[in-house]
């Protein structure tokens, strides 16, 4: 399986054939399209991620050692985001999402023209799937 | 108080009511965002103390008749609080002429500064409120055992004031005064049934906000499309608008819509703002569908 490094990196390419911002955006909602939506009984209150525009819904389950993470949003944009975020941590180790740095968001410009309160809900979108981490971190002692 | 109230003229009356036992009643509005005039006089009566509602709605743009339904407050003996944060920057409003016993509102929402903004109140009642905070500068004598307050408005004024902020709303006033707060009226009112029109024009556009007395606001939401996406798309082209529940959550819960996207319209923008906005919407619904 590929590592996390090497998941970012691809992002990284992905994003590098875009000249401007609708091609990065159309990526996205590209990816929000494909994502496939959670089941209704996982989009209850307990897996619904606070301080985001739209609604957005993440859990995660373990099996042998790897994270398995469902998400979902309501707003197509915001699906395509947590896709991409879900993309390098889908199936790593606790101990790997729990460090990780989601360091390819920074040279993407998907951060850089956010407004504080769109920026806000990415950072709990990023501090959920951490916190995933170090929860099945902390189960296997 | 009303379903149109931003939280602001919500939540302190909820807090309030907490504290005194107070019953809240609410003025629903229709379909198209206008409060029922009808309800509104059926929960008048001898028992109603206050009522609080605001001049022009942030999200949907109504004008509510100010002076009608203070004076059914007044008929039963209720105080009247109008929240005229949205009215102050686009009409003219005169606080004596609608007869109301409290009027607020922001500087930030008139060209001002962010932090500072205005309550009028009809002199007997400030005359028999007492102060709500103490400190310097708002007191005649000092002695160890009690003070005797300073009058008004010193009374209500306790501490060093925000000295720069009220210098600053006073520049952004005059200007609004050298243009001229009926040049401004007019010069929205007319980009409001101009954008409108464009906006009508795109297909699956629905406005919220159809009040026939209406401000410069244009609330909407684009057919099987959440507002986020739409406000997303549109930053990126540089086109300002604001998305979500733009703080009136009952709104919103009563339309039944997770929130809208607003165009707010005011003495600068102009008609190629409005048809930048217009062709981004197209723009963006083409790259959502
Ligand atoms: C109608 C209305 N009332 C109240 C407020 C609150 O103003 P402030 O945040 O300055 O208290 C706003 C704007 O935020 C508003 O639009």
């Amino acid at each position: 399986m590929e590592s996390i490094a090497q998941r970012e990196a691809a992002i990284l390419e992905d994003f590098s054939f875009f000249d401007d911002w609708m091609d990065k955006y159309e990526h996205l909602i590209a990816l929000g399209k494909e994502l496939s939506p959670m089941s209704e009984e996982q989009k209850v209150e307990e897996n619904q991620i606070k301080g985001c525009q739209s609604q957005v819904w993440l859990c995660a389950r373990e099996e042998e050692g790897r994270v398995f993470f469902d998400a979902d949003a309501d707003a197509i944009i915001t699906r395509g985001m947590i896709a991409l975020l879900l993309r390098p941590v889908q199936g790593q180790a606790p101990v790997d999402i729990a460090s990780y740095e989601f360091g390819f968001l920074d040279p993407l410009g998907l951060t850089a023209h956010l407004s504080p309160t769109r920026a806000n809900g990415l950072l709990s979108m990023v501090k959920q799937i951490r916190l995933y981490g170090v929860a099945f971190q902390a189960k296997r002692g | 108080m009303t379903q149109l109230e931003h939280h602001s003229n919500l939540v302190p009356w909820q807090m309030l009511a907490q504290h005194t036992g107070a019953t809240l009643r609410y003025v629903p509005i229709d379909g198209r965002g206008v409060l029922d005039q009808a309800v509104y006089q059926s929960l008048l009566n001898e028992r109603t103390k206050l009522v609080a509602f605001n001049h022009i709605s942030n999200a949907l743009g109504t004008i509510n008749p100010v002076k009608a339904m203070t004076a059914a407050a007044h008929a039963v003996g209720a105080v009247v609080v109008v929240d005229g944060a949205q009215a102050l920057p686009h009409s003219h409003v005169d606080v004596q002429d609608l007869d109301v016993d409290f009027y607020a509102g922001s500087a930030h929402k008139m060209y001002g500064p962010t932090g500072v903004g205005l309550l009028y109140g009809k002199t007997a009642w400030l005359e028999t409120l007492p102060p709500y905070q103490g400190g310097g500068e708002m007191i005649s004598e000092v002695a160890m055992d009690q003070s005797s307050y300073a009058g008004l408005p010193h009374k209500f004024e306790a501490g060093t004031p925000n000295i720069a902020g009220v210098i600053g709303w006073g520049a952004a006033l005059s200007w609004m005064q050298q243009v001229g707060l009926e040049a401004i009226e007019a010069h929205e009112q007319a980009l409001l049934a101009y954008g409108t029109e464009r906006l009508l024009a795109i297909p699956g556009v629905k406005i919220y906000g159809v009040a026939p007395e209406k401000a410069a606001v244009l609330s909407f939401n684009v057919a099987g499309v959440h507002p986020y996406d739409v406000g997303t798309l549109l930053d990126q082209m540089g086109i300002a608008v604001r998305t979500g529940q733009h703080c009136t959550q009952p709104i919103m819960d009563c339309f039944g819509i997770p929130g809208t996207i607003r165009a707010s319209l005011a003495a600068y923008t102009s008609r190629e703002d409005l048809d930048a906005l217009a062709r981004g919407l197209e723009k963006a619904i083409a790259l959502l569908a």
